[in-house]
C-alpha cells in the first residue's frame, strides 16, 4: 500500500475467473493500476480482454455465479480509513454503501440500462434516497432536476416523469450520467459509454463526460477499444490483452513511444488521414483460446518480435521502464541481450 | 389509459357476435339433432315411434325452423330477455342450470389460478436465481412430474388415499348431511373442506407450467443491462429483484389470464367427473353427447366470453404495469 495521499484506489494483482460448463476462463489474470484523486484512467483492448470485468469486480458487481474474484486486493482510500474491496462480501451492507456513493458507472448500452417500468426521476431518486438519507422527497427531486440539467436534458421538469423508452438513445445515455452523479461519487467508471451511439451525439457526451468530471473532482475510469477516445479523455493509459495488462503510461508516452509490440501493432492499425493511402495494418492471427492457460506471454502467438523458448515458457513481469511508464514485456529486460536464457534463469531466480 | 381501455371494451362488441356465430354453427354441426337423436333411442330399446310423432316433437321444440331463424330467435332471448334457451336433456331453463355451475367454475379457476401464481411465483424466482442449484433441480424434477401427470389420476390417488387414512370423503361438494341443508356456517365449512383437493389438483397441473415460465423469463431478465445496473447503485439483492426482473418477468404470465378459463374447463373435467363436482365441465360434456344445443351453445358461448373478459382483463393489467404498452410505443 502506498502512503500516497492523492491514490483513490489501487488494485494489486486482480484475479477474476469465470466458472463455466466448458471451463475456466480467466478474464482478469493479474492486473494492477492505481488511478489517482481527479484523474482519468484509460484502459484499452480488444473485446473479451477483461477491460469491462476489471471494472465490474472494482464495484463487485461481477455476475456470480460464475464470476468470481479469486485473488487480489483492491484498496479503496475512503475518508475515515482504507478498505479492501475484496474483502468484503458482494452484497454486504458496508458494500452497497460504497456502491454509487463512492464508484459509480455508466454502462455501454443506454437503451437498457434503465429498466423500462418506471420513470427516469423515479430511478435516479431511488439512488440519492439510498445514499444520501435525511433529504425530503421535494429536496431529491429537486437535486434529480437539477442534475438532469446539467447533463444538458431540455426541460429537465418535465422529462423527469418520462419513461425511458420516450427519450432518445442520446438522452438516455445523459439521464444514466444524471444517475451516476446523483451521489457525487469519487470515481467514474465509464464502461464504453459511447459505443452505441452515432459520432455526433458520442463527441456531445465525451464532451459532457470531460466537463463534469473536472466540475465533480472526479476520477474517471474510461473503457474503450476507441483508441482516439480514449487518448482524449485519459491522463494515463493501461493497454489489456486477454485479461492481463500489456503496457500502462501516461498519454503522452504510450502515444509517441509505445513499447509493447501489442500497442506498437494497435497504432499501426490507425487509419491515417494525411499523407499516402496505405492498405491498413492488421493484427496477424487470432485471439487464443479463453479456456486455455497461457503459462508465457498471452500475445506471443501474434507477437512479431517473439522469442521462443522465453516469452511462451514465462509470464513477463511488468518493466518500469520510465518512471511512468511500465510494459510486461521481456524485450525490455536488462538483460535481453544476453539472449533469453539469461533472463530465463532470471526471472525464475526473481519469483 | 381510460381511453385504452374504451377502445378495448369497443372492439369487443365484433368479437362478441363472432362468438355467438360461431357456437351456435358449432352446435349445429354435428348431423341430427335432439329429436332424431332421442326418436333413434326409443326405437332401440323397441318402442315404435312413428313419423307423425317424430315431426309432432320436431315442431314442439322449434327444430323444424331454418338455422337462421333458430340463431336469431336464440339471441333475440338472450339480448332482449336475458333467456340462454331451454335444456331438452334436463327439461330446464339453461339459465338455471348455469346459475348454478358457472359461478362454481369461475370460483375454483380463480382460486386455483392463484393457488398456483402462490406456489409458483416464489418457486419461479427462488430457480431462476439460484440456477442449477440442489432445491433448483428438485423444483425442475417436481414441476415435470407434475406437467407430466394426468389430473384425473393425481385425483383418484389422493381421494382414495385421504378416504382411508382419514375416513373423510373429498367427493362431492357438500357431505351428505349438508346435501339439503340450507346454507349455514357449517355446510359453509363442509364446502371448502371439500374445495381443497379439486383446487389443488386443479391448480397444481398449471404450477408445473408458470415455474418453468417463470424461470425462463426471469432468467432471461436476469442478464440485462438494468439489473446490473440496480446492483451497482447498491440496493439490495432482494429489493432490487422484486422491483426491477421480477416485474418484467410476471408480464407473460399475467397475458395468460385470459386461457386459463378454457384451458380449466377442458382441463378440470375429468377431475370433475372423478371428483363429482357439478363445474360446466361434465355438463358440457353431457350436452355435446345428447346434443342438447341450447344447452351446449350458451355454454360454448358464455365460457368463450367469459375469457374473452379475462383477456381484456390481463391487457389492462399489463397496460397498467408497463408503461410501454400503456403508450403504444409512441414517444414524444
Amino acid at each position: 500500500m502506498t502512503n500516497d495521499n492523492n491514490v483513490l484506489i489501487e488494485v494489486r494483482n486482480l484475479q477474476t475467473y469465470f466458472y463455466l460448463y466448458e471451463g475456466t476462463v480467466r478474464a482478469v489474470d493479474g492486473v494492477s493500476y492505481d488511478i489517482r484523486k481527479g484523474k482519468s484512467l484509460g484502459v484499452i483492448g480488444e473485446s473479451g480482454c477483461g477491460k469491462s470485468v476489471t471494472a465490474q469486480s472494482t464495484m463487485r458487481i461481477v455476475p456470480s455465479p460464475p464470476g468470481k474474484e479469486v485473488g487480489g486486493e483492491i484498496i479503496m482510500h475512503l475518508e475515515k480509513e482504507p478498505v479492501d474491496v475484496l474483502k468484503l462480501e458482494a452484497n454486504s451492507n458496508e458494500m452497497r454503501a460504497i456502491r454509487w456513493k463512492e464508484i459509480s458507472m455508466i454502462f455501454q448500452e443506454p437503451m437498457t440500462s434503465f429498466s423500462p417500468l418506471f420513470t427516469i426521476g423515479n430511478q435516479i431518486v431511488e439512488a440519492i434516497k439510498l445514499h444520501l438519507p435525511g433529504l425530503t422527497k421535494k429536496e431529491m427531486r429537486e437535486r434529480t432536476i437539477e442534475l438532469l440539467d446539467k447533463v444538458g436534458i431540455p426541460q429537465p421538469s418535465r422529462l423527469i416523469d418520462v419513461y425511458p423508452h420516450q427519450l432518445s438513445g442520446g438522452m438516455r445515455q445523459r439521464a444514466m450520467i444524471a444517475m451516476a452523479l446523483s451521489c457525487n461519487p469519487k470515481l467514474l467508471i465509464a464502461d464504453e459509454p459511447t459505443t452505441a451511439l452515432d459520432v455526433t451525439i458520442e463527441a456531445q457526451i465525451l464532451e459532457l463526460i470531460r466537463g463534469l468530471q473536472e466540475e465533480f473532482g472526479m476520477a474517471l475510469m474510461y473503457i474503450s477499444h476507441d483508441l482516439a477516445v480514449v487518448s482524449e479523455m485519459s491522463d494515463e493509459i493501461m493497454v489489456m490483452y486477454l485479461g492481463r495488462v500489456m503496457e500502462k503510461a501516461s498519454t503522452d508516452e504510450i502515444f509517441n513511444n509505445p513499447l509493447h509490440p501489442y500497442t506498437r501493432a494497435l497504432w499501426r492499425s490507425i487509419p491515417v488521414i494525411e499523407g499516402e493511402l496505405k492498405r491498413l495494418e492488421t493484427i496477424k492471427g487470432v485471439l487464443p483460446n479463453p479456456y486455455q492457460v497461457q503459462k508465457g506471454c498471452p500475445f506471443f502467438s501474434r507477437c512479431e518480435q517473439r522469442m521462443p523458448g522465453l516469452c511462451d515458457e514465462a509470464r513477463p513481469p511488468l518493466y518500469q521502464v520510465t518512471p511512468t511508464q511500465t510494459v510486461s514485456c521481456f524485450l525490455y529486460d536488462k538483460n535481453a541481450k544476453a539472449g533469453p536464457a539469461a533472463i530465463a534463469s532470471q526471472s525464475v531466480a526473481t519469483s | 389509459m381510460l381511453a385504452y381501455i374504451a377502445r378495448r371494451i369497443v372492439t369487443l362488441i365484433p368479437i362478441l357476435f363472432l362468438i355467438s356465430l360461431v357456437s351456435f354453427i358449432i352446435i349445429q354441426l354435428p348431423p341430427g339433432d335432439w329429436v332424431t337423436r332421442q326418436i333413434t333411442q326409443l326405437r332401440l330399446s323397441g318402442i315404435q315411434v312413428g313419423e307423425d310423432e317424430a315431426l309432432r316433437l320436431t315442431k314442439l321444440y322449434g327444430l323444424d325452423k331454418p338455422g337462421g331463424e333458430r340463431y336469431i330467435m336464440w339471441m333475440k332471448g338472450i339480448l332482449l330477455e336475458g333467456n340462454f334457451g331451454w335444456s331438452f336433456q334436463w327439461n330446464q331453463p339453461v339459465n338455471s342450470l348455469l346459475a348454478e355451475r358457472i359461478p362454481l367454475t369461475m370460483g375454483i379457476s380463480i382460486a386455483s389460478l392463484i393457488i398456483s401464481w402462490i406456489i409458483a411465483i416464489p418457486i419461479g424466482i427462488y430457480s431462476a436465481t439460484h440456477q442449477y442449484s440442489v432445491l433448483d433441480y428438485i423444483f425442475t424434477f417436481i414441476g415435470f412430474i407434475g406437467l407430466a401427470t394426468p389430473g384425473f389420476l393425481v385425483a383418484l390417488v389422493l381421494a382414495w388415499f385421504i378416504f382411508t387414512t382419514t375416513g373423510f370423503s373429498p367427493l362431492g361438494l357438500y357431505s351428505n348431511q349438508f346435501l339439503d341443508a340450507p346454507m349455514s356456517l357449517a355446510k359453509l365449512g363442509d364446502m371448502l373442506k371439500h374445495l381443497i383437493l379439486p383446487l389443488l389438483i386443479i391448480g397444481l397441473s398449471s404450477t408445473g407450467v408458470t415455474i418453468r415460465v417463470m424461470r425462463a423469463n426471469l432468467l432471461d431478465e436476469l442478464k440485462k443491462q438494468y439489473v446490473i445496473t440496480a446492483r451497482a447503485k447498491g440496493l439490495r439483492e432482494l429489493g432490487l429483484l422484486l422491483k426491477y426482473p421480477v416485474r418484467m418477468a410476471i408480464n407473460p404470465i399475467i397475458s395468460t389470464i385470459g386461457w386459463v378459463l378454457p384451458a380449466l374447463v377442458s382441463g378440470e373435467v375429468l377431475v370433475s367427473i372423478v371428483l363429482g363436482i357439478q363445474t360446466t365441465g361434465p355438463l358440457l360434456l353431457r350436452a355435446v353427447l345428447e346434443q342438447d344445443m341450447y344447452l351446449a351453445g350458451s355454454t360454448v358461448m358464455i365460457l368463450s366470453t367469459l375469457t374473452v373478459i379475462g383477456t381484456l382483463l390481463s391487457d389492462i393489467l399489463l397496460a397498467a404495469l408497463d408503461p410501454r404498452i400503456r403508450y403504444g410505443g409512441v414517444s414524444k
